[in-house]
């Protein structure tokens, strides 16, 4: 059914009490063509590109617990494609390309909010590498910019711009289309959409073991029983190096727990959202009204979903110094997630040694923002068993061939 | 809060005082010009990532600054038990973990 106005006002005649569920609960075939494992913002994505774009239509999503109840659902939803090098910004940025009409195109108000993102300088060498990364932008045709102090303490007057800190605010880097949105509802919006295109989405489903017969995937074992694929993806997060090593492939990647929080809702004060990755924090306001706030990667690799206080007690010193007042409120709730982290802080799309097999991981600290474009991408790289022009680089090759794509500086706060 | 028993100091301490280090048991190859380029990038970039218990190595940074190897689950961080470097090199479980982290490259160190 159609999210319109005029089935708005049809259902509230009948008391809203004939909605249908947005996605079909579905009940695991025997075999697919394509077969996604995880069931995150990337993975139904992937599926939904698949089911419109390429008319592949016999897909199943596998979930080992419930959409979007990993990173997707637990993430600081910025978005913004501010990247240094070509290989990785074009991808970013085709993923802003397609923030842009999301919600049209999933029928599904996914929030989009096109507020801003402002990357703090704080020393002459930030403000070298600030301009540097901003040129680069624009020769990416990225929209992108420096702001000098007097103009931020005039955008962000909450904001701590005195010249009498311990880390002086030199300016920032500023891109307009940078922002947020509703990390939920682009789970549902994607599941919707494409169970509606006949995508199978099958939750609570753990992919178990796979079938690998003369170095092509043919199968996987889940804790619903087999199922044939002929082609598989695996597009998990936190978790990448324990699916690849059920194929045998050892990755680069390693697991950390990143962590976040949340305030209690407080009246609208900031409009944008701020990233500093010299002081180690970045914040937002939610539309509820709550600070959404995180920092840097955890020390220590790991799965448990824990994360250590003085981790989150530099994050917090890092945003007290930045945002004064905020030193006064209280925080509601914190959490961490599992992320999966490459040398390069760039991601790999692509094939992997397995035929067949693709792998979509290494999006560390910053997945969310390309959740649309990281889909679109993989999705044609699966129909088409090779590389979209937009992920070519970023296999997991270049850690054989050395030709890394260094995106350290530009990867924002939590990556180091 | 992790809490490690640094076994050089001989006391528990936080984790704020200790630097982790890497999954343990990655050996430098003896003869890095006869690896093919997939085992060099395989030792370089490549790490087993295992969800379970593992050993990896941490540094005491702000006490003995020695390296140390900690066996931890990581799915719960429970730490089973740190041993010196000396320790680990003769215990069997660790041996056991460590042929399987260095799988690639020990085809060429014979």
């Amino acid at each position: 059914m159609r999210y319109s106005f005029f089935n708005l006002l049809k259902q509230s005649f009948n008391g809203h009490k004939s909605w249908e569920p947005a996605w079909k609960e579905a009940k695991l075939k025997p075999h697919y063509d394509v077969i996604i494992i995880g069931g995150g913002g990337h993975g139904l994505a992937t599926a939904y590109y698949l089911a419109k774009e390429l008319k592949i239509r016999n897909v199943a999503v596998l979930e080992k617990g419930y959409i979007g109840g990993g990173n997707t659902g637990r993430n600081t939803t910025i978005i913004r494609s501010n990247y240094l090098r070509d290989e990785s910004a074009k991808l970013y940025n085709h993923a802003v390309d397609l923030w842009q009409d999301l919600t049209r195109e999933l029928n599904f108000n996914v929030m989009y909010s096109s507020r801003g993102v402002y990357n703090l300088g704080h020393s002459l060498q930030d403000m070298r590498n600030i301009e540097r990364r901003v040129g680069a932008n624009i020769l990416n045709g990225i929209d992108s910019e420096v702001v000098l102090p007097d103009e931020l303490k005039r955008r962000i007057p909450i904001m701590n711009t005195s010249s009498k800190t311990r880390y002086p605010i030199l300016g920032a880097s500023y891109q307009k289309k940078g922002g947020v949105a509703r990390h939920d509802a682009v789970a549902w919006g994607f599941a919707r959409a494409a169970s509606k295109l006949g995508v199978d989405i099958v939750q609570n489903c753990e992919v178990t073991g796979m079938q690998v017969q003369q170095g092509q995937i043919k199968g996987l074992q889940t804790s619903k029983g087999e199922v044939q694929a002929d082609k598989v993806g695996i597009v998990v997060a936190g978790h990448s190096s324990v699916l690849a090593a059920m194929a045998g492939i050892r990755l680069p990647v390693i697991s950390r727990p990143l962590q976040a929080f949340v305030s209690e809702p407080l009246k609208p004060i900031l409009n944008t959202v701020v990233m500093s990755s010299q002081v180690h924090g970045y914040i937002s306001q939610s539309n509820k009204g709550d600070l959404v706030i995180g920092g840097g990667v955890d020390g220590y690799t790991g799965y448990s979903q824990r994360g250590s206080p003085h981790t989150l007690e530099h994050t917090v010193q890092a945003m007290i110094e930045l945002f004064p007042f905020i030193s006064r409120v209280r925080m509601n709730r914190q959490w961490a997630g599992i992320v999966d982290i490459l040398p390069d802080a760039c991601p790999i799309v692509g094939k992997t040694p397995v035929k067949n097999l693709y792998i979509n991981c290494g999006w560390g600290t910053g997945g969310f923002k390309a959740t649309p474009g990281a889909g679109h991408v993989f999705a044609h790289t699966i129909a088409n068993d090779e590389p979209h022009k937009l992920n070519s680089a970023l296999t997991l090759d270049r850690f054989i061939s050395g030709a890394l794509v260094d995106e350290q500086g530009a990867s924002g706060v939590a990556q180091h | 809060m992790l809490l490690i028993h640094c076994p050089y100091c001989g006391e528990k301490r936080e984790e704020e005082e200790f630097t982790y280090d890497n999954e343990a048991g990655i050996v430098r190859p003896t003869d890095p010009e006869d690896l093919t380029d997939e085992e060099w990038g395989d030792y370089v970039f490549g790490r087993q990532n295992l969800c379970g218990p593992i050993y990896e190595s941490w540094v005491h940074t702000a006490g003995c600054r020695k390296f140390l190897i900690v066996k931890r689950d990581n799915s719960n961080n429970k730490i089973d038990k740190t041993m010196t470097v000396q320790e680990a090199s003769a215990d069997k479980n660790y041996q056991e973990f460590n042929s399987t982290a260095n799988s690639n490259i020990k085809k060429t160190n014979k």
